[in-house]
Protein backbone atom coordinates (compact mmCIF):
# COMPACT_ATOMS: atom_id res chain seq x y z
CA UNK A 1 0.00 0.00 0.00
CA UNK A 2 1.67 3.58 -0.81
CA UNK A 3 1.96 6.01 1.81
CA UNK A 4 3.38 9.49 1.92
CA UNK A 5 5.14 10.26 5.06
CA UNK A 6 6.59 13.24 6.45
CA UNK A 7 9.72 12.72 8.41
CA UNK A 8 11.77 15.27 9.99
CA UNK A 9 10.85 17.48 7.63
CA UNK A 10 11.30 15.59 4.30
CA UNK A 11 8.41 13.14 2.55
CA UNK A 12 9.18 9.41 2.06
CA UNK A 13 6.81 7.62 -0.71
CA UNK A 14 6.81 4.08 0.02
CA UNK A 15 5.10 0.67 -0.38
CA UNK A 16 4.73 -1.18 2.69
CA UNK A 17 2.55 -3.68 4.21
CA UNK A 18 -0.72 -1.92 5.97
CA UNK A 19 0.40 -4.17 9.08
CA UNK A 20 4.05 -2.34 9.43
CA UNK A 21 3.84 0.19 12.18
CA UNK A 22 5.31 3.32 12.23
CA UNK A 23 8.40 2.37 13.80
CA UNK A 24 8.95 -0.55 11.76
CA UNK A 25 8.77 2.31 8.81
CA UNK A 26 10.86 4.43 9.92
CA UNK A 27 13.63 1.60 11.43
CA UNK A 28 13.27 -1.19 8.42
CA UNK A 29 11.94 0.73 5.13
CA UNK A 30 14.00 4.21 5.75
CA UNK A 31 16.79 3.46 7.48
CA UNK A 32 16.19 6.09 10.81
CA UNK A 33 17.23 3.34 13.21
CA UNK A 34 17.36 5.78 16.11
CA UNK A 35 14.20 5.23 17.58
CA UNK A 36 14.68 1.73 19.40
CA UNK A 37 12.48 -1.06 19.78
CA UNK A 38 11.96 -2.48 23.33
CA UNK A 39 8.73 -3.75 23.93
CA UNK A 40 6.75 -3.86 20.48
CA UNK A 41 3.53 -3.01 22.82
CA UNK A 42 3.20 0.38 24.29
CA UNK A 43 5.00 -0.74 27.27
CA UNK A 44 8.51 1.06 27.56
CA UNK A 45 8.84 3.99 25.74
CA UNK A 46 11.61 3.20 23.88
CA UNK A 47 10.25 3.97 19.94
CA UNK A 48 8.70 7.55 21.32
CA UNK A 49 8.47 9.96 18.39
CA UNK A 50 6.06 13.59 18.12
CA UNK A 51 3.38 13.02 16.09
CA UNK A 52 2.42 16.66 15.36
CA UNK A 53 4.48 17.54 18.02
CA UNK A 54 2.65 15.36 20.84
CA UNK A 55 4.81 12.20 21.71
CA UNK A 56 3.64 8.74 21.01
CA UNK A 57 4.77 4.96 20.93
CA UNK A 58 5.74 4.28 17.35
CA UNK A 59 5.11 0.83 18.08
CA UNK A 60 1.42 0.94 18.42
CA UNK A 61 0.53 2.26 15.50
CA UNK A 62 0.55 1.67 11.80
CA UNK A 63 2.30 4.03 9.50
CA UNK A 64 -0.23 3.69 6.89
CA UNK A 65 -2.39 5.80 9.41
CA UNK A 66 0.23 8.93 9.43
CA UNK A 67 -0.09 10.45 5.58
CA UNK A 68 0.11 14.10 6.60
CA UNK A 69 1.41 14.22 9.84
CA UNK A 70 4.53 15.97 11.01
CA UNK A 71 6.50 13.04 12.60
CA UNK A 72 9.94 13.72 14.16
CA UNK A 73 12.15 11.02 15.57
CA UNK A 74 15.57 11.40 17.37
CA UNK A 75 17.39 12.20 13.78
CA UNK A 76 15.44 15.55 13.44
CA UNK A 77 16.32 16.60 17.03
CA UNK A 78 19.96 17.48 16.85
CA UNK A 79 23.00 15.99 15.10
CA UNK A 80 26.49 14.98 16.17
CA UNK A 81 27.93 18.20 15.49
CA UNK A 82 24.95 20.08 16.65
CA UNK A 83 22.94 18.31 19.55
CA UNK A 84 19.31 19.65 20.66
CA UNK A 85 19.76 21.39 23.99
CA UNK A 86 18.05 18.15 25.90
CA UNK A 87 20.62 15.56 24.26
CA UNK A 88 23.52 17.87 25.44
CA UNK A 89 22.64 17.70 28.80
CA UNK A 90 22.04 13.97 28.54
CA UNK A 91 25.65 14.06 27.75
CA UNK A 92 26.63 16.54 30.00
CA UNK A 93 24.54 14.78 33.03
CA UNK A 94 25.48 11.12 32.34
CA UNK A 95 21.96 10.35 31.82
CA UNK A 96 22.24 6.81 30.31
CA UNK A 97 24.61 3.94 30.90
CA UNK A 98 24.03 1.02 27.45
CA UNK A 99 22.33 3.47 25.95
CA UNK A 100 19.37 1.84 24.23
CA UNK A 101 16.53 3.63 25.83
CA UNK A 102 17.91 6.98 25.59
CA UNK A 103 16.16 7.92 22.20
CA UNK A 104 12.99 7.70 23.59
CA UNK A 105 14.26 8.92 26.58
CA UNK A 106 15.27 12.29 24.78
CA UNK A 107 12.26 12.71 22.61
CA UNK A 108 9.77 12.25 25.21
CA UNK A 109 11.24 14.60 27.66
CA UNK A 110 11.06 16.97 24.28
CA UNK A 111 7.46 16.21 24.01
CA UNK A 112 6.89 16.44 27.88
CA UNK A 113 8.15 20.44 28.35
CA UNK A 114 6.09 21.09 25.54
CA UNK A 115 2.77 19.16 27.56
CA UNK A 116 3.90 21.39 30.70
CA UNK A 117 4.47 24.02 28.46
CA UNK A 118 1.07 24.12 27.77
CA UNK A 119 -0.62 23.51 30.88
CA UNK A 120 -1.29 20.35 30.84
CA UNK A 121 -1.69 18.75 34.47
CA UNK A 122 -0.17 15.33 35.73
CA UNK A 123 -1.38 12.69 38.22
CA UNK A 124 1.02 14.42 40.63
CA UNK A 125 0.18 17.81 40.17
CA UNK A 126 -1.53 19.43 43.15
CA UNK A 127 -4.81 21.55 42.04
CA UNK A 128 -4.84 20.99 38.93
CA UNK A 129 -7.30 24.01 38.11
CA UNK A 130 -4.67 25.89 38.51
CA UNK A 131 -1.27 24.73 36.02
CA UNK A 132 2.02 23.10 36.91
CA UNK A 133 5.39 23.64 37.83
CA UNK A 134 8.37 21.85 36.85
CA UNK A 135 9.78 19.64 39.35
CA UNK A 136 11.52 16.83 40.28
CA UNK A 137 8.31 14.63 41.08
CA UNK A 138 6.35 16.45 37.96
CA UNK A 139 9.30 14.89 35.66
CA UNK A 140 8.86 11.52 37.34
CA UNK A 141 5.33 11.07 36.76
CA UNK A 142 5.41 12.68 33.48
CA UNK A 143 8.32 10.33 32.43
CA UNK A 144 7.17 7.01 33.55
CA UNK A 145 6.51 5.85 30.37
CA UNK A 146 10.24 5.57 29.26
CA UNK A 147 11.49 2.59 31.09
CA UNK A 148 14.82 2.50 31.46
CA UNK A 149 16.72 -1.15 31.71
CA UNK A 150 20.08 0.29 33.23
CA UNK A 151 18.00 2.32 36.14
CA UNK A 152 19.63 5.47 35.11
CA UNK A 153 16.84 7.46 36.41
CA UNK A 154 18.55 9.68 38.83
CA UNK A 155 20.67 10.97 36.01
CA UNK A 156 17.73 11.51 33.52
CA UNK A 157 15.87 13.33 35.52
CA UNK A 158 18.73 15.75 36.58
CA UNK A 159 19.75 15.56 32.74
CA UNK A 160 15.74 16.83 31.80
CA UNK A 161 15.66 19.38 34.89
CA UNK A 162 18.91 21.39 33.59
CA UNK A 163 17.61 21.08 29.97
CA UNK A 164 13.74 22.43 30.95
CA UNK A 165 15.79 26.00 31.75
CA UNK A 166 17.48 25.96 28.40
CA UNK A 167 15.04 23.65 25.77
CA UNK A 168 12.55 25.85 23.53
CA UNK A 169 9.01 24.33 22.28
CA UNK A 170 9.43 21.21 21.07
CA UNK A 171 10.07 21.19 17.14
CA UNK B 1 0.12 -9.97 12.76
CA UNK B 2 -2.80 -11.50 10.37
CA UNK B 3 -3.33 -9.45 7.29
CA UNK B 4 -6.11 -7.14 6.61
CA UNK B 5 -7.64 -4.72 4.38
CA UNK B 6 -6.97 -1.42 5.74
CA UNK B 7 -9.53 1.82 4.50
CA UNK B 8 -9.61 5.20 6.02
CA UNK B 9 -13.46 6.95 6.46
CA UNK B 10 -13.64 10.63 5.73
CA UNK B 11 -17.28 10.45 7.40
CA UNK B 12 -19.28 8.62 10.02
CA UNK B 13 -21.39 7.86 7.24
CA UNK B 14 -18.69 6.27 5.13
CA UNK B 15 -17.00 4.43 8.36
CA UNK B 16 -20.39 2.85 8.69
CA UNK B 17 -20.56 1.70 5.03
CA UNK B 18 -17.02 0.62 5.03
CA UNK B 19 -17.92 -2.29 7.16
CA UNK B 20 -14.87 -3.41 9.35
CA UNK B 21 -13.27 -2.96 12.31
CA UNK B 22 -13.18 0.42 13.68
CA UNK B 23 -9.23 1.94 14.99
CA UNK B 24 -8.55 4.85 16.26
CA UNK B 25 -5.36 5.15 19.10
CA UNK B 26 -4.86 1.40 18.32
CA UNK B 27 -3.17 1.32 21.44
CA UNK B 28 -5.32 -1.58 22.65
CA UNK B 29 -6.72 -2.85 19.31
CA UNK B 30 -2.76 -2.86 17.85
CA UNK B 31 -1.36 -4.78 21.18
CA UNK B 32 -3.81 -7.50 20.55
CA UNK B 33 -3.48 -8.16 16.89
CA UNK B 34 0.07 -8.53 17.45
CA UNK B 35 -0.73 -11.35 19.58
CA UNK B 36 -3.20 -12.22 17.32
CA UNK B 37 -6.03 -12.32 19.98
CA UNK B 38 -8.14 -9.91 17.84
CA UNK B 39 -7.82 -10.82 13.84
CA UNK B 40 -10.04 -8.22 12.31
CA UNK B 41 -9.95 -8.80 8.43
CA UNK B 42 -10.91 -5.68 7.47
CA UNK B 43 -9.86 -2.32 9.31
CA UNK B 44 -11.63 1.17 9.36
CA UNK B 45 -9.24 4.01 9.75
CA UNK B 46 -11.69 6.44 11.83
CA UNK B 47 -8.85 9.00 13.28
CA UNK B 48 -9.75 11.71 10.32
CA UNK B 49 -13.48 11.76 11.42
CA UNK B 50 -14.61 15.13 12.77
CA UNK B 51 -15.07 13.62 16.26
CA UNK B 52 -12.08 15.20 17.75
CA UNK B 53 -13.74 18.32 19.63
CA UNK B 54 -15.28 18.77 23.25
CA UNK B 55 -18.68 21.15 22.87
CA UNK B 56 -20.83 22.61 25.39
CA UNK B 57 -24.71 21.19 25.84
CA UNK B 58 -27.37 23.40 26.24
CA UNK B 59 -28.39 21.87 29.51
CA UNK B 60 -24.46 22.98 30.88
CA UNK B 61 -23.32 19.49 30.36
CA UNK B 62 -20.36 18.58 27.56
CA UNK B 63 -20.30 16.44 24.78
CA UNK B 64 -16.60 15.18 24.20
CA UNK B 65 -16.16 13.77 20.52
CA UNK B 66 -15.31 9.68 20.54
CA UNK B 67 -11.99 10.81 19.31
CA UNK B 68 -10.68 13.36 21.45
CA UNK B 69 -7.47 12.19 23.23
CA UNK B 70 -7.19 11.55 26.68
CA UNK B 71 -4.23 13.74 27.09
CA UNK B 72 -6.40 16.69 25.37
CA UNK B 73 -9.54 15.31 27.71
CA UNK B 74 -7.49 15.19 31.03
CA UNK B 75 -6.11 18.84 30.41
CA UNK B 76 -9.20 20.59 29.25
CA UNK B 77 -10.19 23.17 31.37
CA UNK B 78 -14.13 22.85 31.51
CA UNK B 79 -13.40 19.20 32.58
CA UNK B 80 -10.26 19.89 35.44
CA UNK B 81 -12.60 22.92 36.76
CA UNK B 82 -16.43 21.25 36.43
CA UNK B 83 -15.63 17.44 36.30
CA UNK B 84 -12.30 17.01 37.93
CA UNK B 85 -12.77 13.14 38.88
CA UNK B 86 -12.64 13.00 34.95
CA UNK B 87 -9.12 14.50 34.69
CA UNK B 88 -7.84 12.56 38.20
CA UNK B 89 -9.07 9.56 36.58
CA UNK B 90 -7.68 10.13 32.80
CA UNK B 91 -4.02 11.39 34.28
CA UNK B 92 -3.69 8.55 36.93
CA UNK B 93 -3.86 5.90 33.65
CA UNK B 94 -1.09 4.45 31.15
CA UNK B 95 1.59 6.74 30.16
CA UNK B 96 2.09 10.34 28.66
CA UNK B 97 2.59 8.62 25.07
CA UNK B 98 -0.39 6.15 25.52
CA UNK B 99 -2.43 9.45 26.56
CA UNK B 100 -1.49 11.07 23.72
CA UNK B 101 -3.19 8.34 21.44
CA UNK B 102 -5.81 6.82 23.29
CA UNK B 103 -9.32 8.20 22.34
CA UNK B 104 -12.19 8.77 24.20
CA UNK B 105 -14.34 5.75 22.60
CA UNK B 106 -11.23 3.59 22.77
CA UNK B 107 -10.87 3.34 26.35
CA UNK B 108 -14.44 2.70 26.95
CA UNK B 109 -13.78 -0.51 24.59
CA UNK B 110 -10.05 -1.79 25.87
CA UNK B 111 -10.04 -5.15 26.36
CA UNK B 112 -9.17 -7.10 30.26
CA UNK B 113 -5.61 -7.36 30.81
CA UNK B 114 -6.30 -10.73 32.01
CA UNK B 115 -2.88 -12.71 31.59
CA UNK B 116 -4.52 -15.65 30.22
CA UNK B 117 -6.82 -13.94 27.65
CA UNK B 118 -2.95 -12.43 26.58
CA UNK B 119 -1.58 -16.02 26.47
CA UNK B 120 -3.02 -17.70 23.40
CA UNK B 121 -1.45 -21.16 24.73
CA UNK B 122 -4.57 -20.91 27.35
CA UNK B 123 -7.87 -21.37 27.50
CA UNK B 124 -10.19 -18.56 27.69
CA UNK B 125 -13.63 -18.07 27.12
CA UNK B 126 -13.63 -14.57 26.52
CA UNK B 127 -11.36 -15.29 23.67
CA UNK B 128 -12.26 -18.25 22.83
CA UNK B 129 -15.96 -18.93 23.75
CA UNK B 130 -16.17 -22.44 25.45
CA UNK B 131 -12.74 -23.14 25.57
CA UNK B 132 -12.74 -22.48 29.65
CA UNK B 133 -11.17 -20.08 32.14
CA UNK B 134 -7.85 -20.61 33.07
CA UNK B 135 -7.91 -17.53 35.09
CA UNK B 136 -10.20 -20.23 37.64
CA UNK B 137 -7.68 -21.60 40.24
CA UNK B 138 -4.68 -19.90 38.39
CA UNK B 139 -3.03 -16.91 38.33
CA UNK B 140 -5.50 -14.10 39.70
CA UNK B 141 -4.53 -11.51 41.57
CA UNK B 142 -5.96 -8.76 38.94
CA UNK B 143 -9.58 -10.50 39.14
CA UNK B 144 -12.83 -9.39 39.90
CA UNK B 145 -14.43 -9.97 43.17
CA UNK B 146 -17.71 -8.59 42.41
CA UNK B 147 -19.87 -9.95 39.35
CA UNK B 148 -17.73 -12.47 37.74
CA UNK B 149 -19.29 -15.55 37.27
CA UNK B 150 -18.32 -19.35 36.86
CA UNK B 151 -16.89 -18.64 32.96
CA UNK B 152 -15.25 -15.54 33.40
CA UNK B 153 -13.62 -13.58 36.26
CA UNK B 154 -11.75 -10.73 34.53
CA UNK B 155 -11.95 -7.05 35.24
CA UNK B 156 -12.17 -4.07 33.11
CA UNK B 157 -9.19 -1.82 33.27
CA UNK B 158 -10.18 1.21 32.10
CA UNK B 159 -9.94 4.58 34.87
CA UNK B 160 -11.58 6.83 32.60
CA UNK B 161 -14.50 4.59 32.40
CA UNK B 162 -15.05 4.52 36.50
CA UNK B 163 -15.13 8.13 36.38
CA UNK B 164 -17.47 8.35 33.81
CA UNK B 165 -19.79 6.39 35.34
CA UNK B 166 -19.76 8.11 38.67
CA UNK B 167 -20.79 10.91 36.42
CA UNK B 168 -23.71 9.46 34.93
CA UNK B 169 -21.96 9.95 31.45
CA UNK B 170 -23.99 8.67 28.29
CA UNK B 171 -22.62 7.07 24.70
CA UNK B 172 -23.91 8.32 21.79
CA UNK B 173 -23.21 6.10 18.99
CA UNK B 174 -24.33 5.58 15.34
CA UNK B 175 -25.56 2.26 14.63
CA UNK B 176 -24.72 0.33 10.92
CA UNK B 177 -28.07 0.88 9.48
CA UNK B 178 -27.63 4.73 10.44
CA UNK B 179 -30.12 5.00 13.24
CA UNK B 180 -28.42 7.08 16.30
CA UNK B 181 -29.30 6.41 19.67
CA UNK B 182 -27.84 6.74 23.34
CA UNK B 183 -26.99 4.18 26.08
CA UNK B 184 -26.54 5.67 29.68
CA UNK B 185 -22.86 4.23 30.73
CA UNK B 186 -24.85 2.53 33.43
CA UNK B 187 -26.80 0.35 31.27
CA UNK B 188 -23.67 -0.02 28.26
CA UNK B 189 -21.31 -2.98 30.48
CA UNK B 190 -22.33 -6.51 30.79
CA UNK B 191 -21.14 -8.88 33.47
CA UNK B 192 -19.63 -11.95 32.19
CA UNK B 193 -22.56 -14.35 32.49
CA UNK B 194 -22.11 -17.46 30.12
CA UNK B 195 -21.20 -14.95 27.24
CA UNK B 196 -18.15 -13.00 28.62
CA UNK B 197 -16.88 -12.97 25.07
CA UNK B 198 -19.78 -9.97 24.87
CA UNK B 199 -18.62 -6.94 27.13
CA UNK B 200 -20.84 -4.16 26.44
CA UNK B 201 -24.45 -3.20 24.67
CA UNK B 202 -22.86 -2.05 20.82
CA UNK B 203 -23.77 -3.90 18.18
CA UNK B 204 -22.32 -5.00 15.10
CA UNK B 205 -20.52 -1.95 13.13
CA UNK B 206 -22.32 0.34 15.94
CA UNK B 207 -19.83 3.36 16.18
CA UNK B 208 -19.72 5.58 19.38
CA UNK B 209 -19.44 9.15 18.18
CA UNK B 210 -19.76 11.68 21.34
CA UNK B 211 -19.80 10.81 25.09
CA UNK B 212 -22.19 13.18 26.76
CA UNK B 213 -21.63 14.85 30.41
CA UNK B 214 -24.56 15.85 32.42
CA UNK B 215 -24.52 19.28 34.00
CA UNK B 216 -21.32 19.20 36.63
CA UNK B 217 -21.75 17.46 39.59
CA UNK B 218 -20.87 20.09 42.63
CA UNK B 219 -18.63 18.75 45.59
CA UNK B 220 -15.80 17.57 46.08
CA UNK B 221 -13.77 15.08 43.53
CA UNK B 222 -11.74 12.31 43.81
CA UNK B 223 -10.28 9.37 42.16
CA UNK B 224 -8.32 7.13 44.20
CA UNK B 225 -6.34 4.50 42.41
CA UNK B 226 -4.69 1.98 44.72
CA UNK B 227 -2.01 -0.09 41.74
CA UNK B 228 1.45 -2.13 42.29
CA UNK B 229 3.45 1.17 41.52
CA UNK B 230 3.38 4.70 41.57
CA UNK B 231 2.82 5.18 38.40
CA UNK B 232 2.21 3.07 35.05
CA UNK B 233 0.13 0.56 36.46
CA UNK B 234 -3.40 -0.63 35.88
CA UNK B 235 -5.55 -0.69 38.93
CA UNK B 236 -5.84 -3.13 41.80
CA UNK B 237 -8.82 -1.16 43.16
CA UNK B 238 -9.84 2.31 42.32
CA UNK B 239 -12.80 4.40 43.53
CA UNK B 240 -14.03 7.87 41.86
CA UNK B 241 -16.20 9.76 44.50
CA UNK B 242 -18.09 13.08 44.29
CA UNK B 243 -19.58 14.54 47.31
CA UNK B 244 -21.17 17.31 48.02
CA UNK B 245 -21.94 18.47 51.74
CA UNK B 246 -24.67 20.45 53.47
CA UNK B 247 -23.83 21.87 56.67
CA UNK B 248 -22.79 18.79 58.50
CA UNK B 249 -24.77 16.11 56.54
CA UNK B 250 -23.86 14.76 53.15
CA UNK B 251 -26.37 15.76 50.69
CA UNK B 252 -25.71 14.22 47.38
CA UNK B 253 -22.93 11.36 46.59
CA UNK B 254 -22.03 9.62 43.94
CA UNK B 255 -19.23 6.43 43.60
CA UNK B 256 -18.05 4.12 41.61
CA UNK B 257 -15.48 1.43 41.62
CA UNK B 258 -11.89 0.11 39.35
CA UNK B 259 -10.66 -2.92 39.36
CA UNK B 260 -13.42 -4.89 40.99
CA UNK B 261 -15.51 -6.42 38.58
CA UNK B 262 -15.71 -7.04 34.47
CA UNK B 263 -17.49 -3.55 34.19
CA UNK B 264 -16.48 -0.54 36.21
CA UNK B 265 -18.98 -1.01 39.45
CA UNK B 266 -21.86 0.98 40.66
CA UNK B 267 -24.32 0.54 43.27
CA UNK B 268 -26.79 3.28 43.90
CA UNK B 269 -27.73 1.88 47.75
CA UNK B 270 -24.33 2.99 48.81
CA UNK B 271 -25.29 6.82 47.75
CA UNK B 272 -28.66 6.04 49.37
CA UNK B 273 -26.91 5.33 52.67
CA UNK B 274 -24.87 8.58 53.10
CA UNK B 275 -26.93 10.81 51.94
CA UNK B 276 -28.71 12.57 54.94
CA UNK B 277 -26.23 11.22 57.19
CA UNK B 278 -23.60 12.77 59.32
CA UNK B 279 -20.27 11.92 58.30
CA UNK B 280 -18.35 9.23 60.46
CA UNK B 281 -16.09 6.49 60.60
CA UNK B 282 -18.95 3.69 61.48
CA UNK B 283 -21.24 4.69 58.35
CA UNK B 284 -18.08 4.26 56.01
CA UNK B 285 -17.96 0.96 57.39
CA UNK B 286 -21.33 0.14 56.58
CA UNK B 287 -21.15 1.57 53.31
CA UNK B 288 -17.81 -0.47 52.38
CA UNK B 289 -19.16 -3.87 54.01
CA UNK B 290 -22.55 -3.01 51.98
CA UNK B 291 -20.29 -2.24 48.72
CA UNK B 292 -18.42 -6.06 49.83
CA UNK B 293 -21.18 -7.97 50.95
CA UNK B 294 -21.46 -10.53 48.26
CA UNK B 295 -17.25 -10.24 47.62
CA UNK B 296 -16.03 -13.64 46.85
CA UNK B 297 -12.48 -14.00 46.43
CA UNK B 298 -10.53 -16.24 44.04
CA UNK B 299 -7.92 -17.10 46.26
CA UNK B 300 -4.55 -14.96 44.94
CA UNK B 301 -7.41 -11.50 44.65
CA UNK B 302 -8.79 -11.96 48.45
CA UNK B 303 -6.43 -9.23 49.23
CA UNK B 304 -8.68 -7.00 47.26
CA UNK B 305 -11.94 -7.56 49.34
CA UNK B 306 -9.85 -5.51 52.32
CA UNK B 307 -8.06 -3.21 50.27
CA UNK B 308 -11.63 -2.37 48.84
CA UNK B 309 -12.79 -1.66 52.19
CA UNK B 310 -10.41 0.30 53.43
CA UNK B 311 -10.07 2.46 50.23
CA UNK B 312 -13.62 3.04 50.21
CA UNK B 313 -13.46 4.64 54.21
CA UNK B 314 -10.11 6.63 52.96
CA UNK B 315 -11.84 8.33 50.31
CA UNK B 316 -15.07 8.68 51.93
CA UNK B 317 -13.48 10.30 55.03
CA UNK B 318 -11.09 12.63 52.03
CA UNK B 319 -14.12 13.54 50.45
CA UNK B 320 -16.58 14.55 53.68
CA UNK B 321 -13.93 16.89 55.07
CA UNK B 322 -12.93 18.36 52.03
CA UNK B 323 -16.32 19.26 50.90
C1 LIG C 1 1.29 -0.31 28.52
C2 LIG C 1 -0.13 0.15 28.68
C3 LIG C 1 -0.58 0.65 29.90
C4 LIG C 1 -1.89 1.10 30.04
N1 LIG C 1 -2.31 1.55 31.26
C5 LIG C 1 -3.61 1.94 31.43
C6 LIG C 1 -4.10 2.38 32.68
O1 LIG C 1 -3.37 2.44 33.67
N2 LIG C 1 -5.40 2.75 32.78
C7 LIG C 1 -6.24 2.71 31.70
O2 LIG C 1 -7.41 3.06 31.85
N3 LIG C 1 -5.81 2.29 30.50
C8 LIG C 1 -4.51 1.91 30.34
N4 LIG C 1 -4.09 1.46 29.11
C9 LIG C 1 -5.07 1.26 28.05
C10 LIG C 1 -5.34 2.46 27.20
O3 LIG C 1 -6.05 3.41 27.97
C11 LIG C 1 -6.18 1.98 26.01
O4 LIG C 1 -5.35 1.19 25.21
C12 LIG C 1 -6.75 3.11 25.19
O5 LIG C 1 -7.58 3.94 25.98
C13 LIG C 1 -7.54 2.58 24.01
O6 LIG C 1 -7.95 3.65 23.19
P1 LIG C 1 -7.57 3.66 21.62
O7 LIG C 1 -8.18 4.86 21.03
O8 LIG C 1 -6.12 3.46 21.44
O9 LIG C 1 -8.37 2.36 21.18
P2 LIG C 1 -8.16 1.40 19.91
O10 LIG C 1 -7.06 0.46 20.21
O11 LIG C 1 -8.12 2.18 18.66
O12 LIG C 1 -9.55 0.64 19.96
C14 LIG C 1 -9.96 -0.17 21.05
C15 LIG C 1 -11.27 -0.84 20.67
O13 LIG C 1 -12.31 0.12 20.54
C16 LIG C 1 -12.88 0.07 19.23
N5 LIG C 1 -13.19 1.47 18.91
C17 LIG C 1 -12.35 2.53 19.01
N6 LIG C 1 -13.02 3.68 18.78
C18 LIG C 1 -14.31 3.34 18.54
C19 LIG C 1 -15.49 4.08 18.25
N7 LIG C 1 -15.49 5.42 18.16
N8 LIG C 1 -16.64 3.41 18.06
C20 LIG C 1 -16.69 2.05 18.16
N9 LIG C 1 -15.60 1.32 18.41
C21 LIG C 1 -14.43 1.94 18.61
C22 LIG C 1 -11.87 -0.61 18.36
O14 LIG C 1 -12.49 -1.28 17.30
C23 LIG C 1 -11.23 -1.56 19.35
O15 LIG C 1 -12.02 -2.71 19.50
C24 LIG C 1 -2.76 1.05 28.94
C25 LIG C 1 -2.32 0.58 27.70
C26 LIG C 1 -1.02 0.13 27.56
C27 LIG C 1 -0.56 -0.37 26.22
S1 LIG D 1 -10.94 -14.56 33.53
FE1 LIG D 1 -12.05 -14.22 31.59
S2 LIG D 1 -10.45 -13.31 30.32
FE2 LIG D 1 -9.36 -14.37 31.99
S3 LIG D 1 -9.02 -16.52 31.32
FE3 LIG D 1 -10.96 -16.49 32.39
S4 LIG D 1 -12.41 -16.23 30.67
FE4 LIG D 1 -10.45 -15.54 29.90
S1 LIG E 1 8.88 -0.41 21.64
FE1 LIG E 1 7.21 0.96 21.64
S2 LIG E 1 6.81 1.20 23.74
FE2 LIG E 1 8.32 -0.35 23.74
S1 LIG F 1 20.59 3.45 29.49
FE1 LIG F 1 20.42 1.29 29.27
S2 LIG F 1 18.27 1.07 29.11
FE2 LIG F 1 18.43 3.11 29.72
Amino acid sequence: MNVTLSINGRDHALDIDPRTSLLDACRDHLGLTGSKKGCDHGQCGACTMLVNGRRINACLTLAVMHENDAITTVEGLGTAENLHPMQASFVEHDGYQCGYCTPGQVVSAVGMLGEIGDGWPSHVTKDIKTGTEISGDEIRERMSGNLCRCSAYPNIVDAISAAAGKTKEPA
Amino acid sequence: MRPFEYSRASSVGEARTLGGRFIAGGTNLLDLMKLEIETPEKIVDITRLPLNEIKETGDGGLKIGALVTNSVLAADERIRRDHEVLSRALLAGASGQLRNKASTGGNLLQRTRCGYFYETSQPCNKREPGSGCAAIGGFNRIHAILGASTNCIATHPSDMAVAMMALDAVVETEQADGHNREIPLRDFYRLPGDTPHIENELKDGELIVNIRLPKPKAGYHVYRKVRDRASYAFALVSVAAIVKMDGSEIAEASLAFGGLAHKPWRDPKLEAMLVGQTPKRKLFEDVADALLADAQGQGENDFKIPLARRTLISVLSEATQGA
